[in-house]
C-alpha cells in the first residue's frame, strides 16, 4: 500500500507527458487532465484515511533505507495540503475549460498545470530536503512557463523578474543545503531533526535555519513579497488562481516543516524573527490593499495578508495556534482561488480593472454577486464560513503565549481585508449598471460550476470543521511532537 | 585545498553578485549562471574534497570518498542548466516585445 504515496506526484507527471502528444485534440486533453486531478484527489483521500488508521507511512525509493535514500513521507499535515491543492486545481481546471482560450490550450496549458501540481504535491510529500529543492524547481519551472504563456508585453516583463527572483532564491536554498550537509552530513529531514536535537542548535545551525527562513520567505511572500503583486497580476485568471492558491502555500508549508521539525530549538531567535516578519507582512499587505485602485492590486495584497496571518500561527507555535494555521492554510487555498477566479470574471465581464469603473454587476449576475459576498465574509473570518475556525484558533494561541501585538495586528487585518473587499463589492456590484441586461456577456457555465464548487468548499470547511478536525488534530499532534515523525522514519519496524 | 576552493567560491560569488546588480538583462543572467557554479563548488567543498578511494565495493576497500555531493551537484547542474536556458529564451522574447534589455526601462507602471 505504501506505493500509493508516490501517486500524487507520478500520475500528473505521466499524464502531462502524455498530453504533450495530444496537442491538437483539446477535448481529449481537457477530459484527461480533469480525470487525472480527480484521481489524485481521491487517492489522497484514501491515503488520509490510511494514515489516520495506521500512523505516518513512508516510501523508501528503491529500497534504500533512511537516512540513506530519498523517501516520501505521508503524514496528515502533508496529505491535507495535497488534498486541498488537488481539489483546488481540479476546480481551476473546470474554470479554465471555458475561459482560458484556444491559444493557451494548444500551447500546452494542461501539461504545465499538471507539472505544477506534481511539483506542489512532491514538495508536500517529500521527506528529504534536497528532494524538496528538486520538487520546488519542478513546480517553479512549470510556473515560469505558465506566467509567461501568452507573451503579452506586461506578462513578459513581469515574468522575467519573477524568474530571476526565484532563481536567486533557489541559489540561496542550495547554499543553505551545502552548509547543512557540511555541518550535519545528512539531508533526510527526520535525520536532520535528530542530529540537531543531539548536538543542540548551535549558532552555525541557527544561521543555516535563518538562511532557510530567508529562502522560504521569498517563496511564500513573507515580508519579501516585492515580486508578488506584479507577477500575480499578469497571467489569465485560472493561472492566477492556481498561483495564489498553491505557490505561496508551498513556501508556508516548508517554513512550518522546517521550524517545527528540524530547527525548533532556538525559538528565541528564529520564531521571534518569524513573528516580526509576519507582523510586518500584514501591515505592509494592509497598506497595499487599502491603497489599491484596481482589483488586481487589492487581491494580490490580500494574498500577502493571508501569508502573514498563517505565519502568526507558526511564530506563536502553541498547539492551538498551529491547529489554526492548518485550518487557515486550507481555507486560504480555497478562498484565494475563488477570489482570483471571481476577479478574473469581473474583468472579463466589464473589460475594466479599476474598481470605480465597474458598477451594478449584481443586477445582471445575482448569483455571481452573492458568491463574491460569501467569499468576502469567509476571508474576513465571519462564522460559520471557513476563515472563522482558523482565525479564532490562531487568536487563542496568541493569547496563550501573550503575543498581544501579533494578535492585535492579525485581527485588525481582518477588518482591513473586509474593508478592501467590501469596497470592491459596493463599487462594482451595487450601484447603477453600466451594461444593460440585453448587452450583458453571459458567464460561461463552467465558470459558474467552479464558483459554486469553491463556495461549497468554503462553507464545508467552516460548517464541517468538525469532520475535518480528526485529520487536523492528527496533523498538529505530529507537528507539536516531532518525535512521532522522526520515529516513524528512523525507527525500524515502526 | 579546501581553503583554496573556498576562496575560489568567494571570488565567483562576488563576480556573480556584481553582475546581478547591473541593469542589463544579459549580465544578470550570466550572473545567475556564475552564482550557480559557485554554489556547486561550495557543495563539493563543504562535503569534503577527495579523502578516500572510489566508492565502489569492488574497486577499493575503504575509506571511501563521499559520493553524495557529486550526486547533488549533478542534479543542481541539470536544474540550473534548464533554468538558464529558459531564462535566455524569455529574456530574448522580452527584449523583442518590450524593445529594451535594460531593467530600468522595464519597471512597468501601474497606471499604464
Amino acid at each position: 500500500m505504501n506505493n500509493l504515496i508516490v501517486l500524487p506526484l507520478i500520475i500528473p507527471i505521466i499524464t502531462a507527458v502524455l498530453l504533450v502528444f495530444l496537442r491538437e485534440s483539446i477535448m481529449l486533453q481537457r477530459i484527461i487532465s480533469l480525470l487525472t486531478m480527480i484521481a489524485v484527489s481521491s487517492i489522497t483521500l484514501i491515503l488520509l484515511n490510511i494514515v489516520q488508521a495506521e500512523g505516518i507511512i513512508r516510501l523508501d525509493f528503491s529500497g534504500w533505507l533512511p537516512p540513506f535514500g530519498i523517501l516520501f513521507v505521508a503524514d496528515s499535515f502533508a496529505l491535507l495540503l495535497v488534498f486541498t491543492a488537488s481539489i483546488v486545481t481540479t476546480i481551476c481546471l473546470i474554470y479554465a475549460f471555458s475561459t482560458i482560450g484556444n491559444r493557451h490550450e494548444k500551447m500546452f496549458f494542461y501539461p504545465f498545470v499538471l507539472f505544477l501540481i506534481a511539483g506542489v504535491n512532491g514538495s508536500f510529500l517529500t521527506g528529504d530536503i534536497f528532494n524538496l529543492f528538486v520538487c520546488f524547481e519542478v513546480m517553479l519551472l512549470a510556473s515560469y512557463v505558465l506566467v509567461a504563456l501568452g507573451g503579452e508585453i506586461g506578462q513578459l516583463r513581469e515574468s522575467l523578474k519573477y524568474v530571476l527572483i526565484n532563481v536567486v532564491a533557489s541559489w540561496m536554498f542550495l547554499v543553505a543545503l551545502a552548509y547543512l550537509y557540511g555541518t550535519l552530513k545528512t539531508l533526510n529531514m527526520a535525520h536532520i531533526a535528530e542530529r540537531v536535537a543531539e548536538v543542540g542548535q548551535d549558532p552555525l545551525l541557527t544561521t543555516v535555519a535563518i538562511l532557510l527562513l530567508l529562502v522560504f520567505s521569498l517563496k511564500a511572500g513573507l515580508l519579501l513579497f516585492f515580486w508578488l503583486p506584479g507577477s500575480y497580476s499578469v497571467p489569465p485568471a485560472a493561472i492566477q488562481a492556481l498561483f495564489a492558491a498553491l505557490l505561496t502555500k508551498v513556501g508556508i508549508y516548508a517554513l512550518i516543516r522546517t521550524f517545527t521539525l528540524m530547527f525548533p530549538l532556538d525559538q528565541g531567535i528564529t520564531h521571534t524573527i518569524i513573528g516580526i516578519m509576519a507582523g510586518a507582512t500584514i501591515i505592509a499587505g494592509c497598506m497595499g490593499a487599502l491603497s489599491g485602485r484596481d482589483v488586481y492590486t487589492i487581491a494580490t495584497y490580500n494574498v500577502i495578508i493571508g501569508v502573514g496571518f498563517i505565519l502568526i500561527g507558526l511564530a506563536v507555535g502553541t498547539e492551538s495556534a498551529l491547529t489554526g494555521a492548518v485550518y487557515y492554510l486550507m481555507h486560504d487555498m480555497v478562498a484565494k482561488a475563488l477570489l482570483f477566479l471571481l476577479i478574473g470574471m469581473m474583468i472579463y465581464l466589464t473589460g475594466e480593472t479599476v474598481v470605480k469603473n465597474m458598477s451594478g454587476l449584481i443586477r445582471n449576475y445575482p448569483l455571481f454577486g452573492w458568491i463574491y459576498f460569501i467569499m468576502m465574509l469567509a476571508l474576513a473570518g465571519i462564522p460559520p464560513l471557513s476563515g472563522f475556525v482558523g482565525k479564532i484558533l490562531i487568536g487563542q494561541g496568541a493569547i496563550e503565549e501573550r503575543a498581544y501585538v501579533l494578535l492585535a495586528i492579525g485581527f485588525a487585518s481582518s477588518i482591513i481585508v473586509l474593508y478592501s473587499l467590501l469596497r470592491v463589492f459596493l463599487a462594482s456590484f451595487f450601484g447603477e449598471t453600466t451594461i444593460s441586461f440585453e448587452d450583458r456577456k453571459p458567464i460561461p457555465k463552467g465558470a459558474y460550476v467552479s464558483f459554486c464548487l469553491l463556495a461549497i468548499s468554503i462553507i464545508y470547511i467552516g460548517v464541517g470543521a468538525e469532520t475535518l478536525s480528526v485529520y487536523v488534530k492528527d496533523a498538529v499532534h505530529t507537528l507539536v511532537n516531532p518525535s512521532i515523525y522522526i520515529d516513524a522514519i528512523l525507527k525500524e519496524g515502526a | 585545498m579546501e581553503s583554496l576552493m573556498i576562496i575560489l567560491v568567494g571570488i565567483l560569488v562576488s563576480v556573480g553578485t556584481y553582475l546581478i546588480l547591473s541593469r542589463q538583462m544579459i549580465r544578470i543572467i550570466l550572473g545567475t549562471a556564475i552564482l550557480s557554479h559557485a554554489v556547486h563548488l561550495l557543495i563539493l567543498t563543504v562535503g569534503g574534497l577527495k579523502k578516500g578511494g572510489v566508492p565502489l565495493l569492488s574497486q577499493s576497500d575503504g575509506p571511501y570518498t563521499d559520493a553524495l555531493p557529486q550526486a547533488l551537484i549533478l542534479t543542481a547542474i541539470v536544474i540550473s542548466f534548464a533554468t538558464t536556458a529558459f531564462l535566455l529564451v524569455l529574456a530574448y522574447r522580452t527584449y523583442k516585445t518590450n524593445g529594451s534589455a535594460d531593467f530600468h526601462e522595464l519597471r512597468g507602471m501601474s497606471d499604464e
